[in-house]
């Protein structure tokens, strides 16, 4: 079936709404892959009931940009027939599972982002975008709550599992960069009272962060560490093609398939 | 994962204002406050719940279940205890 284009040359509330979707979405379905996988059936539960918040996120947003759009798609053709770069999503939602270790340190460091960029957006002079946020931001206060609890008790727990959380640091902190980054498409909406702008949201996330690490007993890396930057742009790593040839290979190979 | 790293708790759900805690079931985890976010996580999946308990599944003193005849038999014969023989209005809801 044909890819579409969406993403290319979006006006920036379109460009906006699919960025966040994207990233709902990317992030959501890398936690569904622990769905028969985790290490105790408590936290199957738990990540997948995180990776279904996520998906109503992206739902919602991919019909809002479906809307925006106005060319008659739906949320399932925004989501399945897209290639990896026309998918706008932020690099570290993309970033392999890894081990338990790097799975929750990389939901930490997502939601620790999202809780505060979600409560600015229920300020939003778009009704939709404000309504969906309402909806995420306390969904996100919970996954923040649950990823940190994880990564206070692995980082400050047996050799182990410290070991295996700063690995998990070196291969994630290079991805926290981009959350907050801006475009020209950005700073119209966020000029015109449509989105926050991420760079004020840093400080809370830095306190976030400090406040966990510490916690956890892990360093806190240090300022000025090169950050990757691209996701936002359709600039993926290999990764990204790999996890979207699994997730879109049905609706691809069977168009319309219904049950 | 050792049962000591991962003890068992018991879990206990209040659905609505005005009732009691029930006993749900039981989940593993290293502690309190992350028995209770498994707990969430685990029963409260289509709105069981406005209210959790955890408990060590250790602090538990349960019956012997040989004890049953002297600890239960004996009320078998007791039908004046149940409150059959009155009408409750509907008004009291709940008792």
């Amino acid at each position: 079936m044909t890819s579409i284009l969406v993403a290319r040359d979006a006006p920036p509330l379109l460009l906006h709404t699919l960025r966040l979707a994207d990233t709902a979405l990317v992030l959501g379905h890398r936690l569904s892959e622990w769905t028969g996988q985790a290490p105790m059936l408590e936290e199957e539960l738990a990540l997948a009931n995180v990776a279904l918040d996520l998906i109503g996120q992206a739902r919602s947003l991919y019909a809002y940009a479906a809307e925006l759009e106005g060319k008659g798609r739906t949320e399932d053709d925004l989501a399945y027939l897209r290639d990896a770069p026309e998918y706008r999503n932020l690099l570290i939602a993309e970033q392999p599972n890894g081990d338990f270790a790097r799975t929750v340190l990389r939901q930490l460091l997502v939601s620790a982002f999202m809780l505060p960029y979600w409560h600015a957006l229920t300020a939003s002079r778009d009704e939709t975008l404000a309504a969906v946020a309402a909806k995420a931001e306390k969904e996100v206060a919970y996954h923040l709550r649950h990823a940190g609890e994880w990564v206070i008790r692995l980082g400050d727990g047996t050799d182990e599992s410290r070991s295996r959380m700063e690995d998990a640091l070196d291969e994630l902190w290079p991805f926290t960069g981009e959350m907050f980054e801006t475009d020209e498409s950005d700073r119209a909406l966020i000029a015109g009272g449509f989105a926050p702008d991420p760079a004020a949201l840093r400080p809370e996330w830095d306190a976030t962060v400090a406040r966990v690490f510490a916690e956890a007993t892990l360093p806190v890396p240090q300022a000025g560490t090169w950050m990757q930057s691209g996701g936002r742009r359709g600039v993926h790593g290999e990764h990204l093609g790999h996890m979207l040839a699994t997730m879109q290979h049905l609706p691809r190979a069977y168009p319309g398939a219904a049950w | 994962m050792t049962e000591a790293a991962m003890p068992l708790w018991e879990v206990f759900i209040r659905a609505r204002a005005g009732l009691s805690h029930r006993h749900a079931g039981s989940v593993h985890a290293p502690d309190a406050a992350m028995a209770l976010l498994a707990a969430r996580d685990t029963y409260t999946r289509r709105g069981e719940g406005l209210s959790i308990w955890v408990v060590p599944s250790a602090a538990i003193a349960a019956s012997d279940p040989a004890d049953k005849d002297s600890l239960f038999e004996p009320t078998a014969s007791k039908a004046y205890r149940h409150p059959t023989f009155y009408e409750v209005p509907d008004e009291v809801g709940h008792m």
